[in-house]
């Protein structure tokens, strides 16, 4: 049962193109370094589907709970859209908000004309609540719209922020820098063990000596790491785990036993290297050539004017 | 009922799974494999998985009943070409395969499978000397 | 099979990562494969939930079996009543993001899983 009666869609309806005109002209005046982001026609599309939807929620009679009631969905669904896309495309939220707002200007001056006495004061009151309640959501989803972006960064940048490195045929290495929480643990996880595939690595060195603490869940998320490389087939190496962290390991009981530890990365290399077979020597000599080099280079400079 | 076909190559048996499996059709395969281990005498079970988009407790169970049985039976087993995703999700699910050995891939796998059959053979010189 | 296609379907069309797609077909896996070993047969239910500021993927099972007389058991790892590795109940918990179970002796066994993107 209808709650409220308007008349206001009547009205709408009747004067519609002349509303959608001035509409329009209010927000190119304050969106004029946008109007890149969004052609004059888009603009105007958006408008109308926007008065359409709103006719047609005002109609169903049901003003209170327009956050709620499904005769809304579809004014609710537009603007959600609408503000999404005007927070991706980094509008303000006041220039977002301004798409319900402006457009009270044009609709009052319309209803001065058309409504008299009570019956006007009645229909700007009913309206603008409505108005100032739509413009409310489009602020609320845009800044949910925000979040997610920034969320989104912080994913980019947890990826970024720890490079899988290719040390030698059959061997890659993650130095982690920084706190690790659960969320850059997964991170780290998911980035090492898809380089394992691609770099088709049988050894993988995990070197946390820049990582201050370590707490039991990303301890855990680490051995979690250790065992789903091997699982695919690769073994893991931990280097560099500090005094403390080793206590705190011992302290909460973490079992470490099929985990191959080192002392450095030097360490973990020089051991991977030798489990793949691998023998580094230094050539005969070598030290000697180039100390040679190097003093005459320095005879050289020596001779500079 | 479709069945997965082994491949007997040298020592070794090879198995791709190419489809998503039935439980009847993993059980018919537990089956067929340790008979022909004792068939055909061989050293060496190679499973390729890398098609597999998940493996569930069922399935690693089974995997893992294979590798006992076929160790009993002097043969070792080697699982290859595991996803990430799927061997992130076994560790959260709890399964460990124990007894199951793995590689990259199959061809990595056949030179696991070359290396552990090698090292018994030395141990068995090994221990001749002594 | 049908059960994992449509997971599977769904939880791509969602945005799920690569690894929850996963995660999330193998908790249907164990879930399912639950009702058909202990109850015969299940119902299955998948529903995409929207709050306006996430969406997430629900799945309920629900079979009308024997029932579950100790759940807290039932859930631990390793417990088993059958030749399992007792890894399914619990195991489904960890890999979704909520998990609700209601069993009753003789009447059946719902369980609600959920994850948000
Ligand atoms: N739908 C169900 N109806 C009745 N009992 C159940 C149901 N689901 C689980 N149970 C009981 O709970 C126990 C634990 O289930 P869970 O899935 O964790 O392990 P499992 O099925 O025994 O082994 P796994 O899943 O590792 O193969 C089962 O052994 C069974 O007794
Ligand atoms: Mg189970």
């Amino acid at each position: 049962m209808p709650s409220t009666v308007t008349k206001t869609p009547e009205i709408i309806k009747k004067n519609e193109q002349e509303m959608l005109e001035d509409w329009v002209k209010q927000q190119k005046k304050v969106l004029q370094n946008r109007i890149d982001h969004l052609s004059e026609s888009t603009l105007k599309q958006q408008c109308k589907e926007f008065l359409n939807q709103f006719q047609t929620a005002v109609q169903s009679g049901e003003m209170k709970d327009i956050d709620q009631s499904k005769a809304w969905d579809g004014v609710r669904r537009f603007l959600a859209e609408l503000s999404r896309s005007r927070a991706l495309a980094s509008f303000s939220p006041s220039e977002t908000a301004l798409f319900v707002f402006s457009l009270k200007q044009p609709l009052f001056t319309l209803m001065q004309r058309e409504f008299k006495g009570e019956e006007l004061a009645n229909e700007i009151w009913t309206i603008s609540e409505l108005l100032d309640k739509l413009g409310l959501f489009t602020t609320e989803v845009y800044q949910q719209s925000r979040e997610d972006v920034i969320r989104r960064q912080q994913q980019e940048l947890l990826e970024l922020s720890t490079p899988v490195m290719r040390m030698w045929e059959g061997v890659i290495a993650v130095p982690i820098i920084g706190t690790l929480d659960s969320a850059r643990t997964q991170a780290i996880m998911e980035n090492l063990l898809q380089e394992i595939v691609d770099t088709n690595a049988k050894l993988a060195i995990l070197d946390i000596s820049g990582v201050p603490t370590v707490d039991t869940q990303t301890a855990q998320h680490l051995i979690k790491t250790v065992s789903a490389a091997k699982l695919m087939g690769t073994q893991c190496i931990i280097s560099g785990i500090r005094p403390q962290i080793a206590q705190t390991v011992v302290h909460l009981g973490i079992e470490l036993d099929n985990v191959i530890t080192k002392a450095t990365m030097y360490d973990a290399l020089a051991f991977a290297l030798a489990r793949r077979g691998w023998h580094v020597q230094r050539v005969n000599g070598a030290s000697s050539s180039v100390e040679k080099l190097a003093r005459q280079t320095s005879n050289m400079s020596g001779n500079l004017p | 009922m479709e069945r997965i076909p082994i491949l007997k190559v040298g020592q070794y048996l090879l198995i791709t799974i190419q489809v998503d499996l039935h439980d009847k059709m993993i059980l018919a395969l537990q089956d067929e494999l340790t008979n022909m281990i004792v068939k055909t005498g061989a050293r060496g079970i190679l499973i390729d998985i890398s098609a597999l988009e998940i493996v569930d407790s069922f399935i690693g169970r089974v995997l893992a009943q294979v590798a006992s049985c076929a160790k009993l039976l002097d043969a070792e087993t080697v699982v290859t070409g595991m996803r990430p995703a799927v061997a992130i999700t076994m560790v959260e699910l709890g399964i460990s395969m124990k007894g199951v050995h793995t590689a990259l891939n199959a061809e990595d796998g056949m030179e696991l499978l070359n290396d552990i059959l090698h090292r018994d053979e030395y141990a068995h010189d090994f221990s001749a000397i002594n | 099979m049908l059960i994992k296609a449509s997971v599977k379907r769904i939880s791509a069309l969602l945005g799920f990562s690569l690894v929850n797609q996963t995660k999330i077909i193998t908790a249907a896996a164990e879930l399912s494969r639950n009702a058909l070993i202990y109850a015969d047969q299940g119902k299955f239910k998948i529903s995409v939930l929207d709050d306006t500021r996430r969406k997430g993927l629900q799945m309920i099972f629900s079979d009308s079996g024997p029932g579950i007389e100790n759940i807290e058991q039932a859930m631990k790892d390793g417990y088993t009543s059958g030749h399992g590795m007792g890894l399914g109940l619990g195991g489904s918990k960890r890999l979704m993001d909520e998990f609700d179970i209601k069993s009753a002796i003789g009447v059946g066994t719902t369980i609600s899983v959920t994850k948000w993107v």
